[in-house]
């Protein structure tokens, strides 16, 4: 039973980062007035540049290149929702679609395999984990403080509240609002390098197989804030670890149980604590998909 | 000190010209009040000189030198400060937060609360404010979220402060502090640029007054040789008729409300009867939407008795104008018109299974356009185009149209919210004649405006709204400016 509990949180160890790092980039997307459904995108983005990158320089450096790739295209779902003011979430929806294309076509039409990468050096371990993981502890800490005590983190804050008091204020909203977008696929563009560099050595076609999706799950659970979304995101990895070290310590579980119902559990536990979440708990920030068209009549 | 110029601003939005060519010239310590109806581009050329909006042609000077405004950062760092008529603070955030925004002191990186709070602490104390800095700004009046904005600008160290319909949601009361304090201000050499409609208050406090005209400066006089009727006939551009009721003779009750709570609204009683006009006075967010909502079947009540013509009344929106109850609501766009569908289609709406709209269970198109031509007739809504997209009139002409129908079937009692907002005054003048004959052929009338000259212009009987409860009661001939603002306040012996 030890095994199991051991078993159980060496696993959450390692796929929490990802959740971790995605979650808490939503958070700055949002508060700053951005939907952003399109962190499984730059999740995939980032999973799929830092592997490719790893194959030709040392792996933490494709770890820096998956982030540019998340901010990248972060920048290009700021640059649709700030400056051409698409409608948000179609514009995240259509991010996803394009990656989940991209990613398959790069893998073909480069490395010739429908299935992934070739394998590529893993991150070195800090104390038996990746120092991703780690980082992933100071994150919601660091993005906190960010947050709720610089100045940059008040004009995130009002901005997502009511860019009109920031614009007349001196403060330009379409720059802060990239930025804050950028910023959210950087994260999300780290948890993804995390897939392929810290959990895998390699990137596979289905990553991140609705990681992203359940980041901004975790967002929305942890009421917007980086620390909540962050704990959620814990909670949540812990559903998915759950499934694993099931299946792994008790093998005649999968027949008596169908692996499908086992495949579900963390997406069913998603779901689920949304439904029991009470609506009036979590408050969206007011500007939240709202664009900001400073001459609208 | 300070002079600005603007020299030949125009300003075009789509396919209307708001601004063209308007020059106006700022001393510093002036008071100068810019005036003109609805749509008549004030606020378009303060939101130019202030970097809100870019001009397409034009020049600003500040001190005889040219400069460009491109943002409210560009204005802010001219000493040039706004206060919006829709306040443009954040709710969530605290007082000192809102203040410092945008210049943020900062120690090590973070943000130094115990400076900004001193900081902000100290633009009060030298301009005689006082609020309490620490709390959200959701929490405060609208009086005090005003003054917020106030600091605010004073912060940045303005010397020029442009107040853009200042006293729309003030009481009596805030009004005048608001405008003690800023005459204090200009007195101490702050140029102070007042936007409004409201002739009376521009009258006392302004020395200059520059009137626009649809986007032309048409005059610019000098306050002491103006009178609110020459002021009027300047930006409507000719004489204007004001409404004022006649004695009133109310007969039996219509409604009748006897501790009645639904939402905000508490343990209301009240009547009101055939052939009388009743006013709610209160501040925004007082229960006056409640209210309308209960008597107009769109909320249900959670305890008292309603009663209409004297049955008890369970309402839905159905039953209730079954009954006769009409509402001209306050968000016309949302809930009164279908601005997408056809001028004859927005006539129909609420009785389309009805004679002449319908045959059965078919549309009566001619019944339709013969009843719409007549009610644009009666209600000189223009163009008389029955066919036309009702979203391509005006908004008087939508709402001349929407009085028109809910008058139309005979009923009992008008439901009346903010009905003359945002209207061009000829078109508030017919709204409001409107109203006072529905009256005066013994129809009831209950009149929820924020503006309070409207409720006392046009009301026999005002009833005050404080949190959900009512705080007073008083009869045309009665009415008190002061001790009904008060009570808007909720104050209730003074």
């Amino acid at each position: 039973m030890s095994g199991l509990v051991l078993s159980l949180l060496d696993t959450v160890l390692d796929a929490a980062p990802a959740l971790i790092f995605a979650a808490v980039g939503a958070t700055l997307s949002e508060r700053a007035g951005v939907v952003n459904v399109g962190v499984e995108g730059m999740m995939r983005a980032g999973a799929f540049a830092a592997a490719a990158a790893a194959l030709v320089m040392p792996t933490p450096l494709g770890v820096v290149v998956g982030v540019a790739a998340g901010a990248l295209v972060g920048a290009l779902h700021g640059g649709l929702c700030i400056f051409a003011r698409s409608d948000q979430v179609v514009s995240g929806m259509a991010i996803n679609l394009v990656m989940l294309a991209l990613g398959q076509f790069l893998l073909e039409a480069v490395f010739s395999s429908p299935s992934g990468t070739p394998p590529i050096t893993q991150l070195p371990r800090w104390l038996g984990h990746s120092p991703l993981t780690w980082l992933a502890v100071v994150t919601p800490l660091v993005v906190h403080g960010l947050v709720e005590r610089t100045a940059w983190g008040l004009r995130l804050r009002a901005v997502g509240e009511k860019p009109e008091a920031v614009a007349a204020m001196g403060v330009r909203v379409s720059r802060l609002r990239l930025g804050a977008v950028m910023a959210s696929g950087a994260l999300a563009g780290l948890g993804g390098a995390h897939l392929s560099t810290a959990v895998l050595d390699r990137f596979e076609h289905h990553m991140p197989a609705g990681l992203g999706f359940m980041a901004v799950a975790a967002m929305v659970f942890g009421r917007w804030t980086p620390l909540g979304a962050a704990l959620a995101a814990l909670f949540f990895a812990f559903g998915n670890a759950l499934r694993l070290s099931l299946a792994s310590s008790f093998p005649g579980l999968v027949e008596v149980v169908p692996q499908g119902v086992l495949l579900a559990l963390p997406y069913a536990l998603t779901l689920l604590v949304l439904t029991l979440q009470r609506p009036g708990l979590a408050r969206a920030p007011a500007a939240l998909g709202r664009p900001y068209d400073p001459e609208l009549r | 000190m300070t002079t600005i110029a603007l020299r030949g601003i125009s300003k075009r939005f789509g396919l209307q010209l708001a601004l063209d060519d308007v020059s106006l010239e700022l001393k510093a310590g002036e008071r100068v009040a810019v005036v003109g109806e609805n749509g008549a581009g004030k606020s378009s050329l303060m939101n130019v000189l202030y970097g809100l909006y870019a001009a397409d042609r034009g020049e600003v000077h500040v001190d005889g030198r040219a400069v460009r405004i491109r943002t409210p950062a560009d204005a802010l760092a001219l000493g040039i400060g706004m206060v919006h008529q829709h306040f443009t603070l954040v709710p969530t955030l605290t007082v000192v937060e809102n203040v410092v925004l945008g210049r943020e002191p900062t120690r090590l990186g973070l943000l130094d609360a115990r400076r900004a709070r001193d900081e902000v602490q100290a633009t009060c104390a030298r301009f005689g404010f006082s609020l309490d800095l620490g709390a959200r700004v959701e929490t405060l009046t609208v009086g005090s979220q005003q003054k917020v904005e106030i600091v605010k600008a004073l912060h940045r160290g303005v010397r020029t402060l442009i107040l853009d319909e200042p006293t729309a949601v003030l009481t009596p009361q805030e009004a005048d502090e608001l405008f003690s304090v800023t005459r204090r201000l200009s007195d101490e050499g702050l140029t102070v640029v007042l936007i409004s409609h409201k002739l009376k208050e521009v009258l006392t406090f302004a020395t200059r007054i520059a009137v626009l005209r649809r986007g032309v400066k048409v005059a610019e006089v000098a306050a002491s040789a103006s009178t609110p009727e020459s002021l009027a006939e300047l930006m409507v551009g000719h004489r204007v008729p004001t409404t004022t009721a006649t004695d009133p003779r109310p007969s039996e009750v219509v409604v009748a409300l006897e501790g009645v709570s639904a939402g905000k609204l508490c343990d209301v009683s009240c009547v009101i009867r055939a052939g009388e006009v009743v006013g709610i006075a209160g501040v925004d967010g007082n229960g006056q939407r409640e209210l309308a909502e209960v008597l107009t079947g769109l909320r249900a009540v959670d305890g008292g008795t309603l009663t209409l013509l004297g049955d008890p009344a369970r309402l839905n929106p159905g039953r209730a104008r079954a009954l006769g109850v009409a509402h001209v609501p306050e968000d016309r766009l949302k809930h009164a018109i279908v601005g997408d569908f056809s001028v004859a289609e927005n006539v129909a709406l609420g009785r389309q299974r009805q004679a002449p709209f319908a045959k059965g269970p078919r549309i009566d198109v001619e019944g339709r356009l013969a009843r719409t031509t007549a009610l644009l007739e009666a209600h000189d809504v223009r163009p008389r185009s029955p066919g036309l997209r009702i979203g391509a009139l005006s908004g008087g002409n939508q709402q001349k149209l929407v009085v028109g129908r809910e008058l139309d079937g005979a009923p009992k009692l008008l439901v009346a919210v903010q009905p003359t907002r945002g209207l061009d005054l000829a078109a508030v003048d017919a709204v409001r004649a409107r109203l006072l004959d529905f009256r005066a052929r013994g129809g009831a009338v209950l009149l929820v405006s924020l503006d309070l000259d409207e409720v006392l212009t046009l009301s026999d009987r005002v009833l005050v709204l404080h949190e959900g409860r009512l705080t007073g009661e008083f009869q045309r001939g009665a009415f008190d400016e002061r001790l009904i603002g008060q009570r808007m306040l909720g104050v209730l012996d003074a």
